[in-house]
């Protein structure tokens, strides 16, 4: 469980996040949807660590993380695993030196071990005869498995994915939406999803948080976003013109 | 003053948080060869001509009865030792190897690699950077004794091919009045600019915002504050070291 209590953050004098409180629950596929500039990236930077909030704190399974000390922080974090928006592959490294990297560096595992835990995370976000290949030679949607496959090679508590289905065709993204809700059911782990494709939200969304200008104007499951008063959000997931078909058929 | 400030706690993070100690030997085995194996074409050919040029230029400028020719080869090995050999080369080597670092450190950044690091709980200063300067600090000594040794044998081709001086004075005249200490200046001042050059470069490198060209523009300062940063060390070093020349 993922605790975030009254974040705030500037940039100069603009506020980009207003005293943000969520709970992110374990199990759970916990969505942050919202248009883009509405600091849901700010807010996950914040939540792992990369950004420090100028308030709030957030913690993980009551352990305060963000005025923790270096050493715990360091702790919560070989916990998690996080999907970047582009992959964040190494370039210099192949696919296999890229998902074995966590594992040289934070483990002793045998080679032999390293080797067979990296094959069992590719296979299981179904890549295969990948291993020597070099991130530029792969497309887009293999990026995100390998960079979902590095993320869960230390098999973490949290896992954290910013915009995991940008970029990439409609079958894709389902696919990788697919493959990130499996995961979090089948490890009971806490997921974080930082997105603004509702067919992500409506695929896997557990428990969905929407921003808007840097506050959070509602939470609650994506079966309850429809009955919805929020003007805002209902301006939101009803943008598109097949949502707007849908929404007249309902 | 704030720059400052902040490329000193940039450079503290080097030394806390490291991973195990063999993480590091890798790492320093591989950017050695990066940044010096791969330096020794383009040291090689600047040295060469470097050589050349001064004895031309010296014995061309020393053209007097009361002067020896052997005295043409002497200048040309201090000058080569004492200054043209750990300076000019940190100016090669920071058009070649500073851009490169910044270039690299610049793209991880703005590609997420660098923050992909932190939330794995490595501390990504240390493992990217550290072995960086160490590297820089361990080959580029090398490289100034590298430089040295060619520069000043390519005198001596130079004064054979040229006839300015035989080669019998200028073997006499790279013996006159050696003073031992010249090597270890020399050697001081390669440690200098190995870590200078380095730790300008990554620092400039690290701390890239915005996209492919802030990585540019990071790659750009990295040689420009780099030179400057060796020249500066140059007239600091020569007023402090100078003196112990002569004691």
């Amino acid at each position: 469980m993922i605790e975030v209590s009254n974040i705030s953050k500037s940039f100069s004098d603009k506020k980009v996040l207003h005293e943000i409180n969520m709970l992110f629950e374990k199990g759970k596929t916990n969505m942050i949807i919202g248009a883009s500039g509405t600091g849901k990236s700010v807010l996950l930077k914040c939540i792992v660590g990369l950004i420090k909030p100028d308030n709030g704190d957030v913690s993980y399974d009551n352990r305060e993380f963000t005025r923790a000390d270096k050493e715990l922080q360091t702790e919560i974090r070989r916990e998690m695993g996080m999907l970047f928006q582009g992959g964040a592959l190494f370039d210099s490294q192949t696919v296999e030196q890229n998902v074995m990297f966590p594992l040289d560096v934070l483990t002793k595992q045998s080679p032999e071990e390293k080797l067979e835990r990296v094959n069992f995370c590719l296979e299981r976000v179904g890549l295969e005869n990948v291993n020597k290949k070099m991130p530029s030679e792969i497309s887009g949607g293999m990026k995100k498995r390998v960079g979902i496959a590095r993320a869960i090679v230390t098999r973490p508590n949290y896992l954290f994915c910013d915009e995991p289905n940008s970029g990439l065709d409609p079958q894709t993204a389902i696919k990788i939406d697919n493959l990130i809700k499996d995961i979090t059911d089948e490890y009971n782990i806490t997921t974080v999803v930082v997105s603004h494709d509702m067919n992500s939200v409506l695929e896997i969304g557990d428990k969905v948080n929407f921003m808007h200008e840097g506050h959070v104007l509602w939470s609650g499951t994506k079966d309850e976003i429809g009955d919805s008063d929020v003007k805002e959000l209902n301006q939101f997931v009803f943008a598109g013109r097949l949502m707007k078909v849908v929404k007249d058929k309902i | 003053m704030k720059s400052l400030g902040k490329f000193i706690i940039f450079i503290g993070q080097l030394f806390v948080r490291r991973e195990a100690f063999a993480t590091y030997v890798t790492r320093v085995v591989d950017e050695s060869i990066k940044v010096g194996f791969n330096s020794v074409f383009i040291v090689a050919i600047v040295s060469a001509f470097i050589g050349a040029v001064t004895t031309v230029q010296t014995a061309y400028n020393l053209v007097s009865p009361l002067i020896p020719d052997s005295t043409i080869a002497w200048v040309v090995r201090d000058m080569t030792l004492l200054e043209l050999a750990p300076t000019i080369t940190a100016i090669v080597y920071a058009g070649k190897v500073g851009s490169n670092i910044a270039g690299e450190l610049g793209t991880m950044r703005i590609t997420e690699q660098i923050d992909a690091l932190e939330v794995m709980g490595i501390n990504a200063t240390s493992y990217l950077v550290f072995p960086k300067i160490l590297a820089s600090v361990l080959m580029f000594p090398v490289l100034v004794i590298l430089s040295a040794f060619i520069s000043i044998y390519s005198g001596y081709l130079t004064s054979l091919a040229t006839g300015v001086i035989s080669g019998t004075d200028y073997l006499i005249g790279i013996q006159i009045e050696f003073i031992p200490f010249t090597v270890v200046f020399a050697m001081i001042k390669a440690i200098v600019y190995g870590f200078l050059v380095a730790a300008i470069s990554a620092y400039q490198g690290f701390f890239t915002r915005g996209g492919a060209l802030e990585v540019g523009q990071s790659s750009t300062s990295a040689v420009t504050n780099s030179c400057i940063a060796v020249l500066a060390a140059d007239f600091l070093l020569a007023y402090l070291l100078a003196p112990l020349l002569t004691a």
